[in-house]
């Protein structure tokens, strides 16, 4: 299979309607929900292929000597305003906004071409006839309608739009700027945590969102286990956080590894705009807006790999970065891990489920086994040691639908959906 | 008073340092986050690359190849050398 294929970020649209995929390979590619049919109540519509283009190219800065992947890191969609779709993508340097839009009828019936699109002998037209518009076979045409280039110098590694639908912020390891949708030719700086000698950086920025309803606030995450939260009424230049959201740790507890798997992957609002979702390497943490100094709930993801930390270390597994996400209602987190499996987490009734991702194991429309890891010990029967894990197999990117309990998770090259049991 | 369990991280740790005596106590912030920073970097000198074709005249030009014994400087990445940065034209195998 080829690398390009490899799956690097998945997003439902706010309808949840359509998906989107990016991939290493810089291509988009865009399922569209069935619309759903009346005669089986019990299943929802089915998705299809809607949409493939190729969004970014690789590139070659050779000013700086600098490779520049065309791989797409995150896709955002814009909510929908009239006829045609609206999403963002980017890769490590730019930020493109592709327009989505369907054609289904041509004009038909010129008076001065013929219908291959010849011109006629303007002698021959004898009468005045107006075109109709008649039906063709659907297509799905994507243009670029901005480019938003040239202002980072690291890597960008998050997009959000802002709940004004007229600005969205992009952040790489080191910067936070924010953007207007109309305007490709400016962008404002508004975070920098670029020290003055680079002997002297600590962190990077991992992650960045702005909240679901205030406009005026973010929060970006970072790699020693941080999250900040700006308020950009505050100041122009958000350097100086309202808030500064971190659990402290544990003395006694601190190795070598400590603040490799304290790193901050992803994080994620949820949709009450009350609570944040925080993904480090071995667990899911939920903050509370209003509690800085510790989260309010924490849930271990694969609490058996940290006996294994040396060699995940050696094979830079460790480095991973897992997304979470929140299911419409927030009552219930997800997120992925190795071997396939990715684990959820209900809010309320405290149970957590392993669920694998896999076709050799589990047949079309059955019911998804439950798995289970063995830390150590006995095995029981259809227990996987964790020994047996195969750490090539990731599911790094998951994402929920909107409103029903339909997910998609990502395997290294595969896309799954799953749907709960109607009954 | 001297904890007589070790934490698992603590066990990795110590078979880390096993295998590794020099590392550091604790991870380098700096040269962690210094390669996430300058991923992508390609260097060429055109200047070497130069004046290795001159030393070279009518002989093969070195390349990066499995040669390993060639001294630096003469070991030197040739255009030929570098990856062919083609854009995708492969569909995406999601789209079928």
């Amino acid at each position: 299979s080829y690398a390009a294929d490899i799956i690097s970020t998945v997003e439902f649209n706010h309808s949840g309607e359509l998906l989107a995929t990016g991939d290493k390979g810089g291509r988009v590619v865009i399922f569209q929900q069935e619309q759903e049919n009346k005669s089986q109540s019990h299943s929802r519509g089915e998705y299809n292929v809607y949409s493939t283009f190729q969004s970014h190219e690789p590139e070659f800065d050779y000013l700086k000597s600098l490779e520049i992947e065309e791989k797409i890191n995150k896709i955002r969609w814009l909510p929908q305003k009239n006829a045609a779709q609206f999403l963002l993508s980017t890769n490590d340097k730019t930020i493109k906004l592709w327009k989505i839009s369907e054609r289904d009828k041509r004009p038909e019936g010129y008076n001065l071409k013929e219908e291959d699109g010849r011109y006629r002998d303007p002698t021959t037209v004898t009468t005045l006839r107006v075109p109709v518009f008649r039906p063709m076979d659907l297509m799905v045409e994507a243009s670029p309608r901005r480019i938003f280039a040239n202002a980072h110098t690291y890597h960008i590694n998050s997009i959000s739009i802002n709940s004004d639908y007229e600005t969205y912020l992009s952040a790489d390891d080191l910067r936070i700027n924010l953007w207007h949708l109309e305007i490709t030719d400016r962008s404002f700086n508004i975070v920098d945590i670029k020290p003055a000698n680079m002997e002297e950086l600590t962190e990077v920025i991992t992650a960045a969102e702005f909240h679901p309803n205030s406009c005026n606030t973010f929060v970006y995450s970072s790699s020693k286990g941080t999250i900040r939260l700006c308020d950009m009424r505050a100041s122009a230049l958000c350097d100086r956080h309202s808030k500064l959201f971190e659990e402290p740790e544990d003395p006694s507890n601190r190795s070598f590894f400590s603040e490799i798997i304290s790193s901050i992957s992803d994080v994620k609002f949820s949709h009450s705009g009350r609570y944040m979702m925080t993904r480090d390497y071995l667990s899911v943490k939920i903050w509370d807006l209003n509690m800085e100094n510790r989260p309010v709930e924490t849930y271990q993801v694969h609490e058996y790999l940290r006996s294994k930390l040396c060699s995940l270390y050696e094979n830079d597994c460790i480095f991973d970065k897992f997304e979470c996400c929140w299911n419409g209602s927030d009552s219930i987190v997800m997120t992925g891990s190795y071997n396939n499996f990715f684990r959820m987490f209900d809010r309320n009734t405290k149970r957590d489920i392993t669920l694998e991702a896999s076709r050799e194991n589990n047949k079309p429309r059955t019911v998804l086994k439950p798995r289970k890891v063995c830390a150590s010990g006995k095995r029981k029967k259809d227990e996987i040691s964790v020994d047996s894990l195969d750490f090539n197999k990731k599911i790094l990117h998951t994402a929920w639908h909107p409103k029903e309990n339909i997910i998609a998770v990502a395997t290294t090259n595969n896309l799954y959906i799953f749907q709960d049991k109607m009954n | 008073q001297e904890n007589e369990t070790v934490t698992p991280e603590r066990a990795e740790e110590a078979k880390l340092k096993a295998k590794y005596p020099n590392l550091g106590q604790k991870p380098r912030s700096s040269d962690f986050l210094m390669k996430r920073l300058q991923k992508g970097q390609k260097y060429f000198d055109s200047g070497d690359y130069n004046m290795a074709k001159a030393k070279m005249k009518n002989k093969q030009l070195p390349s990066a190849g499995p040669d390993k014994n060639l001294v630096t400087g003469d070991h030197i990445p040739t255009p030929q050398d570098l990856p062919q940065r083609k854009s995708s034209l492969v569909t995406s195998k999601l789209a079928g």
